[in-house]
């Protein structure tokens, strides 16, 4: 399968809440915060200049807790949601400028969206509830049946086609979500808090299936998540919002190894750094040429055991094609942790 | 001169008159006004009367069809059926040998034929009112202004006590089938109406935005997926229409529909003790039927919508 050409820009991006929100886009624009916005005039500063680009067939992740205006965001990429101010431009196509019919249109062959609670209708089968975006789109019942039951095999859910939702567990509840949106073969894949529901374990496994799938598709994915180790082994490049606005972006090296802020500091304060920093991010000069070799991708976690294997206190750090690039030393990666 | 005291204390109760009467609006005009009001109705009634009588022919047809069919057929294919439909919408042997108990007493008090007029009023009145309280309360929920002025004539209809609006029926139509049924439909489409539109707005959000994100349009909204998740409600609503028709039935007995409702009216009247309440048990025996038969079938269509077991 072709990998997604689709990238989203976000330039300038406001919301606004409240009864008049244009009469104050100018004020927010010009620096007014969200607590005096809030207090002063009752409108509750949703999204405050957000820039964001998001690269073609990558998982963009956004994080933050909760309140901070990750599903607002989200919601402006199919515009469900109406920006104050700002500019959304998707596969160099303004979505802000379609019509209701081209944004229609735009929703079902462009986009397509998991929900946090799964969203699933209850009155329909699963079989019935994965082709519902093909059936609302109009393609015919045997092909989108055939569409249908190939993604159902692909999340792993062979055999459970003609039950109903409150059949199924949790877990299994949103891997027909997935396989719904999966149906509509966007190249835009937007996951609202989509495992943010489930437990640990499923989770994790969710995860996975996520990674494989991706290797395999290349969409554009939007992952909001406020789990940072989510956000970490699933985004390719990372958002941080606070409070409606951007506290830092970049990709989960950038955030485990030059924190922004207090804030950010104290939110990867808990998470396992050797799981998630790359062995090329703390990559210093080579020496020696007799050492143990790891490659530029590792994790730092499985670099530190095969230098213990190896009882060395250096590695050499190869690159895909096996050149040495650079080396590692066990006192750089303990100082890092 | 002293002023006469009884004079003093007459003027007084003149002077405070307008406070103890409340002032009405001159007892001529309002004559007048009243008069005026009943006589368009009736020259309304003497021009328009024939053709108002040949709209509703083609009802009064299909009410006339509906009874004979119901009331002539041969009672065991009626116990049967009653039977089937209760095994269809319970799936419970218990059921249908209650529905088919209580039809069973009902034949031996003598009161079948009543009955089935009964229940075939009943069963067109609410057929009626589904048809068009279903449409309606789409109407309502879809467009706000309009809604908010419906449900202020739905309270009114709510509130105003049936035997008013037999009246202008009356008037209008006369005594008979069909003012009789448009009596009961008045009466009892109000909850499908209301039910009908909460059952739209209490679909959950989330629910609609994935409606919209995969790019419904309004009636693929409506009809995949609002109307689907509203269904419980309605069904309730449905439920609630049946119970008001069945209980307009005697008071459109007065403007002469035949069944249990005129017996019970006759009862009244006569001070028949005993036909009074065996009359009014058919009609609660006839309640109970199409209430477990109802909500059976409400509560198997909800079999899947119960909270997920995770
Ligand atoms: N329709 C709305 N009206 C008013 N305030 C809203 C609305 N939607 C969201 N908000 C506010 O915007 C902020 C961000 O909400 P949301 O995007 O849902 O956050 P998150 O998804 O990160 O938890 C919150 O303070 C929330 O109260
Ligand atoms: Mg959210």
């Amino acid at each position: 399968m072709t990998k997604s050409q689709t990238s989203i820009e976000i330039r300038n991006l406001y919301k606004i809440f409240g009864a008049h929100p244009e009469a104050h886009v100018e004020a927010v624009r010009r620096g007014m915060s969200k607590e005096e916005l809030g207090a002063r005039h009752s409108h509750i500063l949703g999204l405050n200049d957000i820039n964001i680009s998001m690269p073609a067939g990558k998982i963009q992740v956004i994080m933050g807790l909760s309140g901070s205006g990750k599903s607002t965001l989200i919601r402006h990429i199919n515009r469900l949601i109406e920006p104050t101010w700002g500019e959304i431009v998707i596969g160099g196509q303004n979505v802000l400028e379609m019509s209701e019919t081209e944004l229609r249109d735009f929703r079902r062959t462009g986009t397509a969206m998991v929900f946090q609670k799964f969203a699933l209708l209850p009155h329909r089968t699963v079989i019935d509830n994965v082709t519902f975006g093909l059936e609302v789109r109009g393609v015919d019942a045997a092909a989108a049946r055939a569409t249908g039951l190939r993604w159902i095999e692909r999340v792993g859910l062979k055999g459970f086609e003609n039950r109903y939702p409150n059949e199924l567990s949790g877990g299994m509840q949103q891997r027909v979500g997935l396989a719904r949106a999966l149906s509509n073969d966007t190249s835009i894949l937007l996951m609202d808090e989509a495992y943010s529901a489930l437990d640990p374990l499923i989770r994790t496994d969710m995860q996975t299936m996520l990674l494989d799938l991706q290797k395999e598709l290349g969409k554009t994915i939007v992952f909001i998540t406020h789990d940072l180790d989510e956000a970490l082994r699933l985004g390719d490049q990372i958002v941080i919002l606070r409070d409606g606005s951007i506290v830092q972006q970049g990709n989960s090296q950038d955030i485990l190894l030059n924190p922004a802020d207090d804030y950010i500091q104290r939110f990867i304060k808990d998470v396992n750094r050797g799981r998630y920093i790359r062995v090329a991010s703390v990559i210093e000069p080579a020496s020696e040429s007799a050492l143990p070799q790891v490659p530029a991708e590792m994790m730092l976690e499985d670099a530190v055991k095969v230098l213990s294997d190896a009882a060395a206190s250096a590695a050499n750090v190869i690159d895909a094609a096996g050149r040495i690039i650079g080396a590692v030393t066990l006192r750089t990666i303990m100082s890092v942790l | 001169m002293f002023p006469d005291p009884l004079e003093h204390a007459a003027n007084a109760g003149e002077r405070m008159d307008w406070l103890l009467k409340f002032p009405q609006l001159d007892p001529d005009w309002l004559l007048t006004a009243k008069r005026a009001i009943d006589g368009s109705l009736k020259a309304l009634t003497r021009s328009y009367g024939q053709s108002i009588e040949d709209f509703f022919y083609p009802l009064l047809q299909v009410l006339i069809f509906f009874e004979n069919v119901m009331a002539n057929a041969p009672w065991p294919l009626i116990v049967i059926a009653a039977g089937a439909l209760a095994w269809f919408a319970s799936r419970r042997w218990a059921e249908v040998a209650g529905v088919v108990a209580t039809l069973a007493v009902i034949g031996l008090l003598g009161l079948w034929v009543d009955s089935m007029k009964t229940i075939s009023l009943v069963l067109s009145a609410t057929i009626f009112s589904v048809a068009i309280g279903i449409p309606l309360g789409i109407v309502m929920n879809r467009y706000r202004r309009l809604g908010a002025g419906m449900k202020g004539a739905l309270d009114v209809m709510q509130t105003m006590p049936p035997f008013v609006y037999l009246i202008p029926v009356v008037m209008l139509l006369g005594i008979g089938r069909v003012p009789g049924f448009i009596a009961v439909v008045i009466y009892a489409v109000p909850p499908i109406i209301r039910l009908t539109d909460l059952g739209i707005r209490l679909v959950d959000k989330e629910m609609l935005e994935a409606a919209d994100a995969f790019g419904c349009s309004p009636s693929q909204k409506l009809w995949k997926v609002q109307m689907p998740l509203a269904i419980p409600t309605v069904m309730a609503g449905i439920n609630q229409t049946i119970m008001m028709a069945l209980g307009m039935v005697v008071i459109a007995s007065m403007i002469g529909v035949q069944g249990l409702g005129l017996n019970v009216l006759q009862a009244i009247a006569n001070q028949y003790f005993t036909q009074g309440i065996f009359n009014g048990f058919a009609i609660v025996g006839i309640a109970i039927i199409f209430d477990r038969i109802s909500q059976a079938y409400g509560r198997r269509l909800q079999k899947h919508r119960g909270a997920s077991h995770d």
